[in-house]
């Protein structure tokens, strides 16, 4: 029978607002990457002033946890998950900058012509979005087993990455006219492969909660 | 004192009404103060907790709501105490009746030594009810809020001192329950008790609270923090007159309290 419902409710409803911010993220990564493409400004602008809206529940977050640590006295894996909701929270705001970022990057590049299709950002921002995805369903389910699997997968982001870094170099070194263009491209896959870095760290802290352990798994090569 | 606070419990506190509510009240024992002027509104259907040093005065200002001090040759209370904005303290009150619409929870668990049953039959008898198949409800519903049924529905006959301590308490919490009262005064309900049981009791606090009004003193400041929505930090000065230091939402008073006397308090600097 368990005994501390109250405390254990309000548990849950943290963890639930954890899932609101990771998908407000995975939608504002989504969306950076589609103005990006469709050079929309009014949706790059929505997302720098959505960030807001990003943090304000990051704050919410973390002054629940402080709420719960002074007033529960929480114990073994219930302090666990609270420590870990405020890394995560933490990790969670910190990808919400790199949607921003990439929307400022948009907003600089303006009406400038397109430098080439955008083929492999969208897939970098379509993994992100997808690990950082699985990696709360697996802190829901305390799957430390999933979130292994999870953080070796940002190798998929960086090879890409490498990919298109490659890529540009040749078009900057061919004709030296596209090299703000193809920089700012760079800036934006750069964004997106320090994001699923950043889902790796959840990984960790889903590690965490379940084994007691802090480890690193799936170290990124950048 | 203007309380607007969220509970824990979601309710915003400047929608519910003050319930009791003291203003100015000093409390003497023959010529010792041992309380001085204390105002503060305790919110309906929430849980406040009285904490502070021991020798404070949290027992004395709790006992205030039921008028107990007045079994206490000398005691005497100046300022006003309100229920429903009613001054207990008015010589028309009838404290027989003041007694059945605010209950109170000892701290040793205190059975009488008589059945199960007639533990919890005791205040509704006492207060004109005989019919057994009336009783019988009222003991069923009695003991299911107070999270004992299950435990007790096959030994109602039994000795109530076979029960363990924690069965006990919350045997003391239906026999409050009985007799349908609105504030709940709880003086230290799980000192005597077991980890697991005290809280089992605190969650039939957090569960009491949807329909009643509790005030509970503790010296156990993790238990306040855990269990109650409102918290006042009580002290004695120089002379040991107990001073009200501190008072609003539990979230607050553990994470960010206003007087540094809180602080030291609650970080065991002193006390």
């Amino acid at each position: 029978m368990e005994i501390r419902t109250t405390f254990h409710k309000k548990l849950r409803e943290i963890q639930d607002e954890v899932l609101v911010m990771g998908s407000m993220v995975g939608k504002a990564i989504t969306s950076s990457v589609k103005a990006l493409k469709e050079r929309d400004l009014d949706l790059a602008h929505q997302i720098i002033s959505d960030d807001l809206k990003v943090n304000q529940k990051r704050f919410e977050i973390e002054e629940k946890c402080v709420e719960l640590i002074a007033t529960q006295q929480p114990m073994a894996s219930d302090l666990r998950i609270i420590i870990a909701i405020l890394n995560i929270t933490t990790e969670i705001e910190r990808i919400g900058d790199y949607a921003m970022g990439i929307a400022r990057i948009v907003i600089m590049i303006g009406d400038e012509p397109p430098l080439k299709p955008l083929i492999d950002v969208p897939r970098m921002a379509e993994q992100t979005v997808d690990m950082l995805r699985r990696s709360l369903d697996a802190f829901i389910n305390r799957d430390a087993e999933a979130v292994k699997k999870i953080a070796a997968e940002d190798d998929l982001v960086d090879n890409l990455y490498d990919q298109i870094f490659r890529e540009l170099l040749v078009f900057m070194a061919e004709n030296p006219k596209t090299i703000t263009r193809a920089t700012r491209l760079i800036w934006t896959a750069h964004n997106l492969e320090r994001a699923a870095d950043r889902v790796t760290n959840i990984c960790e802290r889903v590690v965490f909660i379940v084994t007691g352990k802090m480890e690193e798994i799936g170290a990124s090569k950048y | 004192m203007k309380i607007n606070s969220v509970l824990s419990n979601g309710k915003v506190v400047s929608q519910s009404k003050a319930k009791l509510k003291t203003e100015a009240v000093n409390l003497y024992y023959g010529s010792f103060q041992a309380l001085r002027n204390i105002s503060l509104e305790i919110p309906e259907r929430a849980i406040t907790a009285i904490i502070g040093p021991s020798g404070c005065g949290k027992s004395s200002f709790l006992r205030i709501f039921n008028r107990m001090n007045d079994l206490i040759t000398g005691a005497r209370v100046e300022g006003r105490v309100e229920l429903d904005d009613i001054n207990i303290y008015d010589k028309s009150i009838d404290v027989v009746e003041l007694r059945k619409r605010v209950g109170m929870v000892f701290q040793k668990p205190n059975p009488f030594p008589m059945s199960v049953f007639e533990n919890v039959a005791f205040g509704p008898r006492r207060h004109g009810k005989n019919n057994i198949g009336e009783l019988e409800d009222i003991i069923e519903r009695s003991l299911h809020q107070a999270a004992l049924w299950d435990e007790v529905k096959d030994k109602l006959g039994q000795s109530a001192l076979s029960l363990s301590g924690g069965q006990q308490q919350r045997l003391c919490i239906a026999r409050v329950l009985a007799v349908e009262p609105e504030i709940i005064l709880m003086d230290e309900p799980c000192s005597a008790l077991d980890p697991m049981a005290t809280l089992k009791i605190e969650e039939l606090m957090r569960s009491l609270a949807e329909n009643y009004t509790i005030v509970i003193v503790t010296h156990n400041m993790q238990q306040a923090a855990r269990v109650s929505d409102m918290a006042a930090f009580l002290m004695m000065e120089e002379d040991r007159a107990g001073v009200l230091v501190e008072y609003g939402p539990t979230s607050e008073l553990f994470t960010n309290p206003k007087d540094k006397r809180t602080e030291d308090y609650i970080t065991g600097r002193f006390g």
